[in-house]
């Protein structure tokens, strides 16, 4: 079962390596890794898809956590679970297309709510957000249209809880009341989890 | 550039001074407390090695890296300090891998350092380079690439913080050429890491508590499970509160050896694959497991569908990725240990536990009745008669450093370590060589104990070069090789697995007696149980080195053992001998 990490490291040379060796030293393959600047300075913020082997069972996700901890570089780990969240992913698609058969084209894009983000005379280029079954929905679609896709590029997921703020995002924005108690920092429910 | 006076000044440690990076490293492991290190110089550490004359250190010089990080080990197993090997770029770096590897798996705090070539080459696969740290990633707590002398201090600071701290193992800090030579401002204050942060999910919550504590009191057949954790968080005098108010017997692990005496009427002795049988049926049996710092192992628990299935299971330990992972816990109590029983200890007022321990008593029965026994004494030697006697002359007060295999297991059951810190042997990981290097080690860190290396004739092979190492450093300490001709365990597992089909086990060795000598160590052979008590007597008294090289019998076994991946009740025994035809001659010495 596919299980989602969002990890606060630190932004230094070797936190990705450290983070994807963690995983494949528990032999657990990452299905999706995106990796980005976070709303602190110096700390990076990944969103890791991970597919835990069904023998693991269902404390894989505590594990996987604990053992992320254990790394130097990891500052926070969240295990979204199957808490709300708000999930994305961007593709960008280069599909063959001449000025002969642009426009329906145009018009699946604007179906599927995307972007034509380049134009040449040979090809365009498709900037589209969503969930995953949106964007490969898109790119079934163009197969099946006889368009030529020439290349996909798509970022891997990147989730974010929804209403809960993490710590970090109120301070950004300097309205962290230090004394309230902070999400992150609440009694952990690990232990009852067992 | 201020100059330091040889050997004894601290004022480095006052003064903000400008060091080259070399004299950096040095004066900060000085001001980590730091005074033995075990290293081998080479063109990329030069100039750390050059340095090292201005600085109160003493340099073991070993024969080959994996010596220094396995010393390095075992003077932290000994001493409870961290460790420190040094060596060199490339061949010296990879060599430190297996001693790391050994370090990482047993929990043990070490830093080491290697050379790096200088940064402006860094990733050019210039002469020597190795990518050290990409290669002890998955080994190592923590590793540093330093390349500037100004990062060195914060970074060893750091490494040792890491080291000590939670969990303990090994971190790695490699530092390039030019930082050990550039120079840079001092100061040992400045370099202090951020205060430690605990793992943020340690969890001692008070319900789990008095869940933990409830169990406890209402368990009508507990055990306390005593791992490597209670060495490490000092807590052996909770544990002993908790078994002797709660009347709980105690089964320990191979690492948990010594951290509750052997000798308590409530020590049952070494649990697993090669446990005796009544620890591990009375694991079975049980309707309640304790388990204090310790993991779960495969060779503790057979395999995990028939572990102990009908005990609840109490786990206390400070490294949260270990709960759950190979057997499920009722109550995780995830934090340090002793902390952990101090706060249990006030909810358990006492039990009676006469019921369980007296059923347990009685199915050790026979089986009470050690190899030690039952072994013919035919005038041909015994391993278990080597380790009981040593046991016995020592009075169980030596350390004892042990390498893998069968040696390692009759030293388990027949050395009653009543101690703590005094059995340093590789669990974890089953690193052939240790028992050398790592005695050497202990030695270092406890001049003033007896320290034995036990050894086999395979094993000792693999790290015999460090008997220079010993002559060099006028180490006194005693040598058992328990030679029996072939790589032991392995023979046995041929022997009971694979049909006596002893592919590559047979082992030609030197004369180690003759070995020994070439270093200007002593030694003797010994054949019979009847000259074992003098030799082991001579090498005592001898005021250096001494080797002696027990010829035992060639084809004994490891008894009781669980099959790897049977039940723990699954033992195979131990074969029964006839009397008549073996004449069980006991000793009173035996008793």
């Amino acid at each position: 079962m596919l299980h989602t990490f969002i990890a606060y490291v630190e932004d230094k040379p070797g936190v990705l390596t450290r983070v994807a060796s963690l995983f494949r030293r528990l032999n657990i393959n990452i299905v999706s890794l995106t990796v980005g600047h976070s709303e602190r300075s110096g700390i990076s913020r990944m969103t890791i898809v991970a597919n835990p082997p069904d023998h693991a069972g269902d404390r894989a996700p505590d594990r996987i956590r604990a053992s992320l901890y254990k790394l130097e570089d990891v500052i926070e780990v969240d295990d979204i679970g199957k808490a709300p969240n708000v999930t994305r992913e961007l593709a960008l698609i280069k599909v063959a297309a001449t000025a002969h058969n642009r426009s329906h084209i145009f018009e699946l894009a604007e179906v599927f709510r995307a972007r034509i983000v380049d134009l040449a005379p040979e090809s365009l280029m498709i900037e589209i957000t969503g969930v995953e079954s949106k964007i490969e929905g898109l790119i079934q679609v163009l197969n099946e249209t006889e368009d030529r896709v020439l290349e996909v590029c798509r970022s891997g997921k990147m989730t974010m809880r929804r209403g809960k703020h993490s710590s970090g995002v109120l301070k950004a924005m300097g309205i962290g009341n230090e004394a309230a108690p902070k999400p992150e920092m609440a009694p952990d429910n690990f232990a009852d989890n067992i | 550039m201020t100059s330091l006076n040889e050997k004894d000044n601290d004022a480095h440690l006052n003064n903000t001074t400008r060091l080259t990076g070399a004299e950096i490293l040095w004066a900060t492991l000085v001001g980590e407390g730091i005074h033995e290190v075990f290293g081998y110089p080479g063109g990329a550490i030069l100039p750390v090695y050059d340095a090292l004359r201005k600085f109160p250190i003493r340099h073991i010089l070993v024969r080959h890296e994996q010596g220094a990080s396995h010393m390095a080990d075992g003077y932290a197993r000994a001493s409870g300090k961290v460790g420190v090997a040094i060596a060199t770029s490339g061949p010296g770096a990879t060599n430190l891998v297996t001693g790391i590897a050994t370090a990482m798996m047993d929990s043990i705090p070490m830093v080491c350092i290697t050379g790096q070539v200088s940064s402006k080459v860094l990733g050019s696969d210039a002469f020597q380079e190795v990518d050290i740290t990409g290669i002890t990633l998955p080994i190592t707590k923590h590793n540093f690439l330093v390349t500037r002398p100004e990062d060195i201090a914060p970074a060893v600071r750091h490494a040792f913080q890491i080291a000590k701290s939670g969990r303990p193992g090994p971190v790695l800090v490699d530092i390039t050429k030019d930082a050990q030579q550039n120079s840079a401002i001092f100061d040992f204050e400045g370099a202090k890491p951020k205060p430690y942060t605990p793992h943020p999910m340690l969890s001692v919550l008070e319900t789990s508590l008095q869940e933990a504590a409830g169990l406890i009191r209402n368990a009508q057949r507990p055990v306390i499970l005593a791992g490597h954790g209670i060495l490490q968080s000092n807590a052996g005098e909770q544990i002993r509160t908790l078994a002797e108010r709660m009347q709980i017997p105690v089964g320990t692990t191979l690492l948990g050896l010594g951290a509750f005496p052997a000798s308590h009427p409530l020590n049952l002795g070494m649990m697993g694959m090669h446990g005796e049988s009544w620890v591990n049926d009375a694991i079975q049996q049980a309707d309640l497991l304790i388990a204090c710092g310790m993991r779960f192992d495969d060779r503790v628990i057979g395999t995990a569908t028939t572990y102990a299935v009908n005990a609840k299971k109490i786990h206390i330990e400070i490294d949260p990725a270990e709960i759950n992972k190979n057997i499920q816990a009722d109550v995780a109590l995830i934090g340090d240990l002793r902390q952990v029983l101090e706060q249990l200890l006030p909810l358990l007022p006492g039990r009676d536990g006469a019921a369980w321990l007296n059923s347990i008593a009685a199915s050790k029965g026979d089986a009470a009745v050690r190899d030690i026994k039952n072994l013919p004494d035919n005038g041909h030697l015994y391993a278990a008669h080597v380790m009981h006697d040593l046991w016995r002359i020592t009075e169980g007060k030596a350390i004892v450093a042990t390498d893998v295999g069968q040696h390692q297991m009759w030293e388990a059951q027949y050395y009653r370590h009543d101690y703590p810190r005094t059995l340093i042997t590789s669990g974890g990981l089953g690193t052939m060589g240790f028992a050398l290097p790592a005695g050497i080690g202990a030695k270092v860190a406890c001049p003033d104990k007896e320290v034995w290396i036990i050894a086999g004739d395979g094993g000792f092979q693999m790290t015999a070069c460090e008997l220079a190492t010993i002559a060099q450093e006028k180490l006194n300490v005693n040598i058992a090789i328990i030679n029996n001709g072939y790589l032991g365990m392995v023979r046995q597992w041929q022997e009971f697995f694979y049909e006596k089909n002893y592919e590559s086990t047979p082992l030609v060795s030197p004369d180690f007696v003759k070995l020994a000598d070439a270093h200007g160590i002593p030694g003797l052979a010994v054949r019979t149980r009847a000259d074992l008590e003098s030799a082991v007597q001579t090498a005592r008294s001898h005021p250096g080195a001494f080797l002696l090289n027990f010829l035992v019998e060639q084809e004994d076994s490891v008894y009781p053992m669980i099959p790897s991946g049977a039940a723990l009740h699954e033992m195979i025994r131990r074969p029964e001998y006839t009397p008549g035809h073996n004449p069980l001659l006991e000793r009173p010495e035996d008793q």
